[in-house]
């Protein structure tokens, strides 16, 4: 139970995807305009990650490489997920149609999501246990969630700012967003005390 | 005279990274240094360049509306085929880069040029397209990499700069200094090259992600401003 607890926090603290790996970079970029927006995001993020590592895992594990095929596994993983993002998606269309209309819009976009990727392939990398590598996307996704949710704020006022006209729009979201990076990096080294 | 402009578009005046903003994601995580700079874009370089060529060689074959899986196939076939090259022969470098090289396959600089480019034209000005964007991308993350190297850790490839060594500012090649750094350059750009860069904000149109979502998050986002 411990170690799953470390591999939530650290996921979600310490090695934030986005402000440490920086994986997701263009969702996090184009859609934290607006808080609900990039919450929607986050949120179907989570789902998709759960639902992709769900799948890639038990492909990598039972059908990859006892047969010797661990060298197709980015073709594979990034087909699964394709499939399943498109499938997921119509499912909900027909089945939950509420679900499907605040998630719906950002399903299409996260299917080449370097995130989503990243997350399969670190989990059969780092050599997790199935229930460890779905508490470990998991805690990946609410880092995303997190880091999108909090930039939207610095946003929101970074959009009334008077920066220098070569800094307006993107780069002064960058110098904005590596200033909430250094306030992640604060978190390094919490987990040992937690848990120590 | 219109080859050698579609080769040096891709260098400066549509350079992927600086002007068009894709693949900001190689270009932050694996700018730490130069070396691993170069690496990653000599890797992304050669994956877009064969998968330029066959995609433009299939454009007449692949039907519209499944064409972005069949790019995906292309080009994850090609990165697979990279990975195993360099774990091969330069396995210090693979497992520098580790996982942003798996990450190639969804690089938006390489389905977006196949998007944008190779399957509207032919196989010698995709390839052409794709060594320039290719060399576009190599320089912008060897300058951010060595902006960062230098600064950071006093060094350049591994080089000891013994006058900056002392000086380095080691934040610079961590995390934080990534977003700096490219925010920095993107300005310097916005600045020198105004007129030619007026992207400041990311649109469908540089979106390879576009025709997959019909631009769905686009359209939401005119709407609610609409209201």
């Amino acid at each position: 139970m411990k170690e799953l607890l470390i591999i939530l926090m650290s996921a979600i603290l310490v090695n934030n995807y986005v402000l440490n790996k920086f994986l997701g970079i263009c969702p996090f970029l184009g859609v934290s305009k607006k808080s609900d927006q990039a919450v929607g995001m986050g949120l179907s993020v989570i789902f998709v990650m759960l639902v992709a590592t769900a799948a890639t895992w038990p492909i990598y594990t039972y059908l990859l490489a006892p047969n010797g095929l661990a060298y197709l596994q980015t073709i594979v993983f990034i087909l699964v997920i394709a499939a399943l993002v498109q499938f997921v998606e119509i499912f909900l269309k027909k089945f939950i149609p509420a679900l499907h209309k605040s998630l719906g819009v950002y399903l299409p976009l996260i299917t080449t999501n370097c995130a989503v990727l990243g997350v399969t392939i670190n989990n059969i990398t780092d050599e997790y246990t199935f229930i460890e590598s779905m508490v470990s996307s998991l805690g990946c996704g609410l880092g995303f969630l997190l880091a999108m949710w909090l930039f939207a704020g610095v946003r929101s006022r970074l959009e009334e700012s008077d920066a220098p006209e070569c800094f307006k729009g993107i780069p002064i979201t960058l110098v904005a967003a590596s200033i909430v990076s250094v306030a992640f990096m604060g978190f390094g080294g919490i987990i040992d005390k937690l848990f120590a | 005279m219109k080859k050698l402009g579609i080769l040096l578009k891709g260098i400066i005046k549509e350079n992927p990274v600086l002007v068009l903003l894709l693949g900001t994601c190689p270009a932050l995580a694996t700018t730490t240094g130069v070396i691993s700079a170069v690496a990653m874009g000599i890797a992304a370089t050669a994956v877009l360049i064969c998968s330029n060529i066959v995609i433009s060689a299939l454009r007449k074959a692949v039907p519209d509306k499944v064409r972005i899986p069949c790019y995906i196939v292309v080009i994850a076939g090609f990165v697979s085929v990279v990975q195993m090259l360099m774990q091969a022969y330069f396995p210090d470098l693979y497992d520098m880069l580790g996982v942003y090289l798996a990450l190639i396959v969804v690089n938006c600089i390489i389905l977006g040029r196949a998007e944008m480019f190779a399957r509207k034209n032919g196989i010698i000005d995709s390839a052409l397209d794709g060594i320039g964007m290719g060399l576009g991308f190599t320089l912008a993350l060897v300058l951010m990499g060595s902006i960062r190297e230098v600064i950071g850790a006093g060094t350049w490839a591994g080089i000891e700069l013994t006058a900056l060594k002392p000086y380095a500012i080691s934040i610079v090649t961590a995390a934080p200094g990534g977003f700096l750094v490219f925010g920095c350059l993107i300005a310097l750009v916005n600045k020198f090259f105004s007129g030619k860069s007026k992207k400041t904000e990311f649109s469908c149109e540089g979106c390879p992600n576009a025709a997959a979502c019909n631009k769905a998050s686009c359209e939401t986002e005119e709407k609610e401003e609409t209201k």
